[in-house]
């Protein structure tokens, strides 16, 4: 049963209701007309695609965002933090999905960081140790001693450090932001007992995840964000693992997503057992000329890394690679002379040299025939960048202009005009639409879609395309075949014809045993 | 979310090269050379003696050593790095050079290759040490400064060797009334064309561009199929060469190779890369500027001198400019931003 809005609020107030809260970033809606509220002693889970506002919504709850409209009560007292720090003295603590531990200082200078007890600025370090140590009590590990470095723990047990020290300041509700997405199953049924404990003792829990296996062992309740406003919400009994989809994928798919005929060629990309460091374990495929091959997965289920072992950027560990004729791992220098590029997602951090101009990022590449000699001449740079920014309408003044003054759209239409320009074979995209305006995302469908069909204008065999995204119905829209990656592991890729959003979401939720 | 038709944005037509760019463009790429009319007017106001032909030389003539390994440092930091070992490699270079042609009795010409080579030689191990252990820039070239200065002192056992003077000694000599009509001495002129040479290196070939996308953004340079561990490798084993040029100076000039000389130069040539528009968080710099950043500091030293101040005026004249610099590039990076 799925009701929506609050109406299942027990009559008691609630510890932490949140009222009609709307957020914008500029043109964006990211958050409208939210209202969420969880009870004492009760752990309520928040689910919803990546991007839905789960976390713009514990942000404005944790004091890093503040609200546009809408209001917050703790324990029936308006609550308005100003910023992280206001919130947890509020005793509003947060443990974010990655930890924000100091590694180089101890146990307990971490769980006291910026709330040490002192006398005239002089730490007293007893009491630091005991209240250190009260906090720790909870967890039953006495292997966390109060002074081993935080470095030195596992990612589990630093894991507790920050739950430790959010119970230092004695909070009453608890926010986890992913807290299992780098656990393994014994250290989650840990964590589990750990978080039932607490909520024994009548704290409030917000648990975000997007396991809904997990979801399903811990929460009493559930809500559902989509596009930035509640879908749902229902108590944890009353709702199956098909309906919380149908709730978080609930959307039509609109025509945006061009389909011109695609005939698949020969195999030009095929990988076998692949392995990395950590990630991914497992993964084969293989990716014909003339078709674009879609991965679905959630974060940190090891798509990206899929493809930064396959381009060379990350190491392989065991499993074979086999591009046209060329066998075995290479560095990205020789993919590129193997007709192979990448799109990063990290668009700002990796993708583009942000300070650097169009012509410079565009060329960067392949930095030949822009002159005799070998010479690169700036103009010519320029030349073959103009022709970019025409055919993807990429909103610039002139080629000479930095890359960082651009939108995002536009800066995304850059990093894939360099795969344009070197006129690779094979592209590896990794969320080519992350974050981007509609118009520029249409122009990429368009150009994905260009690139993988048969020319009739020119005898030049057609691209082959992997595509990464967590936008299910993009996937759908532009892909030939779907594969779908979760906790490391590759599944089989099966024709968009014989999926749909739901069959996807459960494989990657775990829930499906094969998409 | 509706479908939105994609419409072709005409790009706009490219107006005129002037009204293109913003007085924030020209302070950008000329604010160096401002600073340097600037610094040079001051001081002509005070003597006009700085403002003789024969200064002129003087000034330009004191600027190379520093100049010439300027242009190596400015790679080094464009690529993201640092070099503190360039002080030391000057020294070591003049010594080898000098051993050279006064104890093996080396044809001058291969003995100046044999100096570059030396130069060469330690570059290319700060390269490696940085991209194959791993090594920050800034330690690895911290330990390069006192193993080479070590090595420096005893190749040469601790004393200066002099050399007779042959041709190699007129490169930084001030010239001799016949040969006015070469403005300035030899060895300004080898500075000059170098700089004109890897200004137009890094501008127009692949590994100059390379080396701006490695100190832009490694991540990004290494996406793209930059080779960034050979760039690096190369960026400082120029830098060594450029090092190695400036210890023929260095032995031109004083006429023997010393190894405790050019002592604490490399903060010099840090500073002029500084002064001249570089970022020592990298991807920024320009060998124009960094020409420029060395000159202004002769101009200090030079002006200061001709006045009678004393050297603890001078010096804090230039740390005040060399800070005031820096502010006024991170003002101008915010007003971008």
């Amino acid at each position: 049963m799925v009701e929506s809005g609050i109406t299942a609020v027990p009559v008691a107030t609630p510890r932490l209701e949140m009222q009609g809260i709307t957020k914008r970033f500029g043109a964006t809606l990211a958050l409208e007309q939210v209202d969420f509220s969880v009870a004492a002693g009760e752990i309520h889970a928040l689910v919803g695609e990546n991007g839905a506002g789960k976390s713009t919504l514990v942000k404005i709850l944790s004091g890093a965002h503040q609200p546009d409209e809408g209001a917050m009560y703790l324990d029936g007292e308006p609550f308005r933090p100003r910023n992280p720090m206001d919130a947890r003295h509020q005793r509003v603590g947060m443990i974010y999905q990655e930890l924000s531990l100091a590694p180089h200082l101890t146990v307990e200078e971490n769980i006291l960081l910026g709330m040490e007890p002192h006398r005239y600025g002089w730490i007293r370090w007893r009491e630091v140790r005991e209240r250190a140590l009260e906090a720790l009590a909870q967890f039953d590990r006495p292997e966390i001693r109060p002074d081993l470095k935080v470095s030195d723990l596992s990612v589990s047990a630093q894991q507790l450090v920050e739950i430790g020290r959010s119970l230092a300041v004695g909070c009453r509700v608890l926010i986890l932001d992913e807290p299992t997405s780098s656990l393994s199953h014994e250290d989650i049924e840990r964590l589990f007992e750990i978080i039932r404990r607490l909520k024994g003792q009548g704290l409030s829990i917000v648990y975000i995840s997007h396991f809904l296996e997990e979801v399903q062992t811990i929460a009493d309740r559930l809500t559902v964000l989509r596009d930035g406003a509640v879908a749902g919400t229902s108590a944890m009994g009353g709702i199956t693992p098909y309906e919380i989809v149908t709730l978080m994928v609930g959307r039509e798919v609109k025509e945006l997503y061009p389909r011109s005929t695609r005939k698949p060629q020969e195999a030009i990309l095929e990988i076998k057992d692949l392995g990395g460091v950590h990630k991914p374990q497992s993964a084969s495929l293989s990716l014909h000329r003339g078709e674009v091959l879609g991965i679905f997965g959630l974060i940190g289920a090891g798509r990206t890394e899929l493809l930064r072992a396959i381009f060379g950027l990350d190491p392989v560990r065991r499993g074979q690679i086999k591009i046209g004729v060329h066998l075995g791992p290479a560095s990205p220098m020789k993919r590129w002379m193997q007709g192979v590029g990448m799109l990063s997602e990290d668009r700002k951090g990796e993708g583009l040299t942000l300070n650097l101009s169009i012509a410079d990022n565009v060329t960067i590449s392949k930095l030949k025939g822009f002159g005799p000699l070998g010479l690169v001449l700036p103009q010519n740079q320029h030349a073959a960048a103009g022709k970019w920014i025409k055919r993807l309408a990429i909103r610039a003044t002139h080629p000479g202009q930095r890359v960082g003054d651009l939108s995002g759209g536009n800066q995304q239409k850059v990093a894939l005009a360099r795969l344009l320009q070197h006129d690779v074979d094979v592209m590896l995209l990794d969320e080519p639409t992350r974050g981007i305006d509609v118009a520029a995302k249409a122009k990429i469908y368009q150009v994905i879609d260009d690139l993988a069909a048969v020319s009739a204008k020119s005898s030049r065999p057609p691209k082959a395309i992997i595509m990464i995204s967590s936008y299910l119905p993009e996937l759908l829209g532009v892909c030939d075949r779907i594969a779908v990656m979760h906790r490391g592991r590759l599944s089989q890729a099966q024709p968009v014809s014989e999926v749909d959003e739901h069959k996807l979401m459960l494989a990657a939720t775990g829930e499906g045993g094969q998409a | 979310m509706t479908p939105s038709p994609v419409t072709e944005q005409p790009v706009p037509a490219r107006r005129s090269f002037l009204h293109d760019k913003n007085i924030v463009y020209w302070l950008n790429k000329f604010g160096p050379l401002l600073a340097l009319v600037l610094v040079y007017g001051f001081f002509a106001l005070l003597n006009s003696r700085i403002a003789t032909l024969v200064a002129v030389e003087t000034i330009i003539q004191q600027t190379v050593i520093v100049g010439v390994a300027a242009i190596g440092m400015t790679l080094v930091i464009i690529s993201g790095g640092i070099d503190l070992s360039a002080g030391s490699t000057i020294a070591i270079s003049s010594v080898v050079l000098a051993m050279l042609i006064q104890t093996f009795g080396v044809h001058p010409a291969l003995a100046v290759l044999g100096g570059l080579l030396a130069g060469m030689f330690w570059g290319s191990i700060n390269g490696l040490l940085i991209t194959r252990l791993r090594i920050v820039p800034f330690i690895a070239t911290l330990g390069t400064l006192l193993a080479v200065r070590g090595f420096a002192k005893g190749l040469a056992r601790g004393m200066p060797i002099n050399v007779e003077p042959t041709w190699l000694n007129e490169l930084l000599a001030t010239l001799p009334p016949g040969q006015r009509w070469q403005l300035i001495p030899p060895g300004a002129w080898v500075m000059i064309l170098l700089a004109v040479a890897v200004s137009g290196f890094l501008r127009y070939t692949r590994l100059g561009r390379h080396i701006y996308a490695v100190g832009s953004n490694e991540q990004t340079a290494r996406l793209c199929g930059v080779p960034v561990e050979r760039v690096k490798v190369l960026v400082y084993t120029a830098a060594g060469a450029c090092a190695g040029l400036a210890g023929l100076m260095l032995m031109s000039y004083q006429e023997q190779g010393d190894p405790t000389g050019a002592t604490g130069m490399e903060l010099d040539v840090i500073a002029a890369v500084v002064i001249g528009g570089g970022s020592l968080s990298g991807g920024e710099g320009s060998i124009l500027g960094s020409m420029v950043g060395a000159l202004i500091m002769t101009v200090i030293r030079f002006g200061s001198q001709l006045n009678g101040w004393p050297t603890w005026m001078t010096q804090v004249v230039t740390g005040v400019v060399i800070i005031i610099a820096v502010a006024v590039d991170r003002l101008r990076h915010r007003q971008l931003a």
